[in-house]
């Protein structure tokens, strides 16, 4: 086994990276695969809080990397389901305390174990984005509909792209079709224009996500739930399965014109 | 073995921190070279900000950034990186690095041509500048992809964008009030020529090449048609 070490960066904080990890992780380890989560953003973790593993946490990459525990003491295991497991970040550290060879030399002993290997990557471009760029086999840049957040997600697919690690791939989270109905909103169209990067997937806004994650329960583990929904797909994508995009709200017909947009525009 | 080391790797220090030095030789030994020099005096080195004189070496975004991260591991920040090639000034440009410090650069033997007629200068970038990508040229810039919104070209001379501008250009940079800019879809964020800045009213839909020039103290975008290109 060798596993695929795949980064979710985004540039701009809060545009739910976080929450993608959590979910992607989640989605995957669903459908049978062995797959371990890193938290990338030390001394502002928020991956185990997400995943209801805080108060589990003993050792840290951190520790690791220093050599004060074995990497399988720091592997917190996600008991809801078979072959998730989490390393967290250390809280009281920050991003110099490890480097992007250490990240290299972490991912490449996870490699033999898993399917994939996630990196919670943190905001910003700095060393903590190399950080977490450096091991990486993919790249997914997550980005609102909002032009702050486009800017930034242009100027990482520009840095990965120059780390020779691309072309990363692109999900937009938080789309809301009522507001791009009316036009107050970025179309899906619009941002994939400036970025011109192959679109793997759209989360729709939901409540839900907001309720889940500060339960510590990925949406994903929710059935019902349209982001859930939307995160499994992206999984499946990710595994090379060719996945429809969703009609996620029939009666607008929004989603209509964005998946017929895909089967005349992707590849 | 110390004479050695100082022909290859050289260090001063400048008003912004470090300036290093290298020679020629090979990169892998030279990167090297310099790593175990940093080593011998990693209290002096660390937290050091250092600029980078890499000479004529062409290097790709892998090498710098490969040397980038090793400085880094040993707690040095790279902020600059000065080149006689413009593949290495573009690559350090593209991995957010500067490309020119304020103190004026040792001599060198081999320098590239400053002396030039006008207009025979030209660099040509062939991929979509995106965010944060700053390119500064003396002579003319032609670009064929787009220019995102927080690029940013400044030129000497023309420049030419075979696709979306988004960003922001400067063209005649050192006040030639007869460059132009080209673009097929004309949509600066903000655009300067010699002295002149124009903020362009946002635009809608469909548009046609155009090209922005200094007519009667202003700057002017008219449609870029054969017989006006031409000239």
């Amino acid at each position: 086994m060798s596993a695929t070490v795949l980064t979710i960066s985004s540039g701009k904080g809060g545009v739910g990276k976080t929450t993608t990890t959590a979910n992607l992780a989640v989605a995957l380890a669903l459908n049978g695969q062995k797959v371990v989560c890193i938290d990338g953003d030390i001394g502002l973790r928020n991956l185990d809080v997400v995943m209801g593993l805080e108060n589990r946490i003993v050792f840290d990459v951190v520790d690791v990397v220093e050599g004060r525990c074995r990497l399988r003491q720091a592997m917190i295991r996600d008991k809801r389901v078979s072959d998730l497991y989490l390393i967290p970040a250390a809280q009281t550290r920050d991003k110099s305390a490890i480097s992007p060879s250490d990240m290299v030399r972490l991912c490449d002993d996870l490699r033999s174990e898993f399917d994939w290997v996630i990196i919670d990557c943190p905001a910003g471009i700095e060393r903590g984005f190399r950080n977490a760029l450096a091991p990486a086999d993919v790249v997914v840049v997550v980005t609102n509909p909002e032009v702050s957040a486009v800017r930034d997600a242009d100027r990482i697919i520009g840095l990965v792209d120059a780390e020779e690690k691309g072309p990363a791939r692109l999900i937009i989270n938080r789309l809301n079709p009522a507001m791009v109905k009316r036009g107050d909103m970025l179309t899906p169209d619009d941002v994939l224009e400036l970025l011109a990067i192959e679109l793997i997937g759209i989360v729709p806004e939901d409540e839900n996500v907001i309720m889940s994650t500060n339960r510590g329960q990925p949406v994903v583990f929710d059935g019902k739930s349209r982001a859930g929904l939307a995160y499994q797909n992206i999984a499946r994508r990710l595994r090379g399965e060719k996945v429809p995009f969703m009609d996620l709200e029939e009666k607008d017909g929004f989603f209509h014109r964005i998946s017929r947009f895909f089967k005349s525009g992707g590849d | 073995m110390i004479q050695e080391k100082k022909l290859t790797v050289q260090i001063k220090g400048i008003r912004d921190g470090l300036l290093i030095s290298l020679g020629e030789g090979e990169w892998t030994e030279l990167q090297d070279t310099l790593i175990q020099h940093i080593q011998e005096r990693a209290s002096f080195f660390k937290g050091a900000r250092v600029a980078l004189d890499v000479g004529n070496h062409i290097l790709r975004a892998i090498e710098l950034g490969g040397l980038r991260d090793k400085l880094s591991d040993q707690g040095i920040n790279l902020w600059a990186v000065l080149s006689n090639s413009p593949t290495t000034e573009q690559t350090a440009q593209v991995l957010g690095l500067a490309t020119k410090i304020f103190t004026p650069r040792p001599e060198r033997t081999n320098q590239a041509p400053t002396h030039h007629a006008d207009g025979e200068l030209s660099l040509l970038i062939q991929k979509t500048l995106r965010s944060g990508v700053r390119i500064v040229y003396e002579g003319s810039v032609v670009v064929i992809g787009d220019v995102n919104p927080g690029a940013e070209i400044i030129a000497g001379g023309s420049v030419i964008v075979w696709g979306k501008l988004r960003g922001v250009v400067h063209a005649g940079s050192d006040g030639n009030e007869k460059a132009a800019v080209y673009a097929l879809d004309l949509n600066p964020m903000q655009l300067r020529i010699a002295n002149y800045i124009a903020v362009p009213p946002l635009r809608k839909g469909k548009s046609t090449p155009e090209m922005a020039v200094i007519t009667d103290g202003q700057v002017e975008a008219i449609q870029w048609e054969t017989k006006v290109g031409g000239k």
